[in-house]
């Protein structure tokens, strides 16, 4: 590229390449919940997004707390808004799969219904609670803004924030389900059920925790995702399609799929919106997406499963 | 509102003026046959007008201002004795942010209800799938969203502006003041930010001498701004030209300042960011930068002020009040100057009698309604503060409409 000197070109490289992982991020961390739930459970939860909008309005009213009654606190509030926006979506998860996924197992296209209007549902009662309008979640301080290594080159902080949280919850789930008794038993779950119900694996209570973590995942991405975009009563669906399409493409029941498949998508996209534009990069992701699943239909990683 | 026990608030004593002044008073009032001849929903004390918006679904975040703006000049109307002497009585409809609904409650308020005005629609889809309805079943719709143009109905009073009024002089203040040259023009992927930006960038490279370095459109809901970010960092343009909608909105400004880049380091101006973005998007993170309107809740005027305190009386301290939503408010005031002016309700003779109605009491100040049925508006700059509010730093004379600019499309 002429006019350039190389420094500059190399800025770019670097805050290109930021981009991209960022991105890679915002879709690993909204569809580690979706995965896990549709990997064991072969539930497809619609609501998904509304889950992950809920996170997002516990921490705007955390937020708002922290700025009105406590103001010593608001440097400080975020790390809490994340803990509870975990806890409000996991309560809210275990209650929706025990009042209403349990009824409907092994009929995939009724809870594929079912979740889709409990979705609205939540949606319209979050714009009857918090008001048709989006609200604006204040950042503390040291949220703001960019870290700049060099004259030019900034990094913005929210970006690493969503990194940072990113990195833990995968690492929270790799290890729940490769190092912990649960994980046995969800593995064990989504390999055969009836054969791990007969060794004595209650996969009732195990399937609520899976759906109720699940959500709470959702949760803390939409407390995550505060810091970057918008909090109102249809945030969740902004999200939703991408993440749909990560865990198809990455192989239902396969984390690993997840991973690479999110990251996939998100550098090809954030290449190509370099290069192109935003709606052609939109156009030649899903293309090329729509192409390998013709071939491989499983997606990338599928796993074994005896069903 | 109706508290009779308090002292009368400023507007209604303003307006209580105006209509003795201008005699519009209780003289002369006809029956309901005579305002009246092709069976509207009009009695010797009531007409009945649709109020139609989406309250449910993703519009609701941008419609219910004006829902509110609406509602508050028909109170106001009614509070001084109504039109021709009778009250407005209100048959609202929720079009539910979906395009079929609606053309179903448009019918149903024309066909049905037989209103005599309706108040609506907001986004330009919503507009299209309403206007043969109100075409074929001759009703009169009030629009209040500024939009792209190339469209005039004599069912329709356009109340916000359309494109030119927008962008031209907006483009030609901005190219002064910063001795702009290069541009940078970003949009959300539909019918509005492509037209606009095809007039800005007709306007850019004819009339101002300038360049347009880059256009770019991105899908509706997209969260993620950094590769335009950083190409934005590359082309280094004296402006950035936005017009962004929706939720992408907030993203987009959120990583702007998130990447360092702050009013003090590009300058940015956007005709898609009202007093209601700013509540989604953080007054905090639109600092310095620049929208293009008709109108700011900070406009320091007479009418403005009663406009904006009796605002915030009927509907809450915290309310904000944007462009469309000024533009909505003015919608009831013109339907009545016009069935007025016209003496009778029949849409046939408002339509008629619409063209060079004059308000002086608009908020925005004078605005005078054009015979294809837009306002002369004026376009105002404003600088966005911390607070949420803008500074207006620039204010043209009055313009006339032209929805359908030459050589533009």
């Amino acid at each position: 590229m002429g006019g350039y000197t190389s420094q500059e070109l190399t800025a770019i490289f670097v805050m290109q390449g930021f981009s991209g992982l960022s991105l890679f991020c915002v879709f690993l961390l909204m569809a580690l919940g979706l995965a896990i739930i549709f990997g064991q459970m072969g539930v497809i939860n619609m609501a998904h997004g509304e889950f992950l909008t809920l996170g997002a309005y516990i921490t705007w009213m955390v937020s708002e707390l922290a700025t009105q009654t406590w103001p010593w606190m608001q440097d400080f509030y975020f790390p809490l808004a994340v803990v509870l926006a975990f806890a409000g979506t996991f309560i809210l998860g275990y209650l929706v799969e025990m009042l209403l996924i349990r009824r409907l197992y092994s009929r995939p296209l009724d809870t594929l219904l079912a979740t889709w209007g409990l979705g609205l549902i939540l949606q319209q009662i979050y714009r009857s609670t918090f008001g048709p309008r989006e609200v604006s979640v204040t950042m503390p301080d040291w949220l703001m803004g960019s870290w700049a290594p060099t004259d030019i080159i900034d990094i913005p902080l929210n970006g690493l924030l969503v990194m940072g949280i990113t990195a833990m919850m995968t690492l929270l789930v790799v290890i729940l389900l490769y190092r912990s008794r649960w994980g046995i038993k969800v593995r064990a779950t989504t390999q055969n059920r009836a054969m791990a119900n007969a060794a004595g694996i209650n996969t009732q209570r195990v399937d609520r925790f899976t759906f109720a973590l699940g959500c709470g995942i959702a949760g803390v991405a939409g407390a995550a995702f505060t810091t970057i975009a918008s909090t109102g009563p249809t945030t969740g669906s902004l999200y939703i399609v991408d993440t749909f399409l990560v865990v198809v493409f990455g192989g239902a029941a396969s984390l690993l799929g997840t991973v690479v498949s999110a990251f996939g998508i998100a550098q090809s996209q954030s290449i190509l919106e370099f290069f192109l534009s935003g709606s052609m990069a939109k156009v030649i992701t899903l293309l090329t997406v729509v192409g390998i699943l013709m071939f491989r239909p499983q997606g990338l990683f599928a796993s074994k499963v005896r069903r | 509102m109706q508290d009779s026990t308090r002292s009368k608030p400023a507007w209604k004593r303003r307006l209580l003026g105006l209509a003795l002044s201008t005699g519009l008073g209780f003289t002369g009032m006809a029956g309901a046959a005579e305002v009246n001849t092709t069976g509207l929903a009009v009695t010797d004390d009531t007409v009945q007008v649709g109020i139609l918006h989406s309250v449910t679904g993703t519009m609701a975040i941008s419609e219910t201002g004006s829902v509110e703006a609406e509602k508050l000049a028909i109170e106001q109307i009614n509070a001084m004795g109504g039109v021709l002497g009778r009250q407005i009585e209100i048959i609202q409809e929720d079009g539910a942010s979906d395009w079929p609904t609606f053309a179903e409650k448009a019918r149903k308020l024309l066909v049905q209800d037989h209103v005599a005005a309706v108040f609506g629609c907001w986004t330009s889809a919503s507009r299209k799938a309403v206007l043969p309805v109100f075409e074929n079943q001759n009703g009169m719709l009030y629009y209040p969203t500024f939009y792209e143009g190339l469209e005039q109905s004599k069912n329709v009073i356009y109340t916000g502006q359309e494109a030119t009024q927008q962008i031209i002089a907006g483009l030609d203040w901005i190219a002064k003041e910063k001795d702009a040259k290069t541009f940078y023009l970003v949009g959300s992927d539909y019918i509005w930010p492509r037209t606009s930006n095809k007039i800005a960038r007709k306007h850019i490279e004819d009339v101002l001498g300038g360049t347009v370095v880059g256009e770019e459109y991105y899908p509706l809901g997209n969260t993620n701004f950094g590769s335009l970010i950083n190409k934005i960092r590359l082309k280094k343009p004296d402006v950035v030209y936005s017009s962004i909608v929706g939720g992408s909105n907030v993203a987009w400004w959120k990583q702007l300042k998130a990447a360092g880049i702050t009013a003090d380091r590009q300058t940015i101006m956007t005709i898609s960011v009202t007093e209601d973005e700013v509540l989604g998007i953080g007054g905090e993170n639109m600092e310095g930068f620049y929208s293009a309107m008709k109108y700011f809740q900070s406009l320091d005027n007479e009418n403005n002020v009663a406009f904006v305190n009796a605002f915030k009386e009927r509907w809450g301290d915290d309310s904000v009040i944007g462009d469309v939503t000024q533009a909505a408010y003015l919608g009831p005031w013109l339907w009545k100057a016009a069935v007025e002016k016209a003496g009778s309700f029949d849409i046939d003779a408002v339509a008629a009698a619409s063209a060079d109605i004059e308000l002086t009491t608009a908020p925005e100040g004078y605005v005078k309604v054009h015979e294809n049925h837009h306002l002369w508006s004026k376009l105002r700059v404003g600088q966005w503060q911390a607070d949420g509010q803008a500074k207006v730093v620039y204010e043209s004379e009055l313009i006339e409409p032209n929805p359908f600019p030459e050589g533009y499309q």
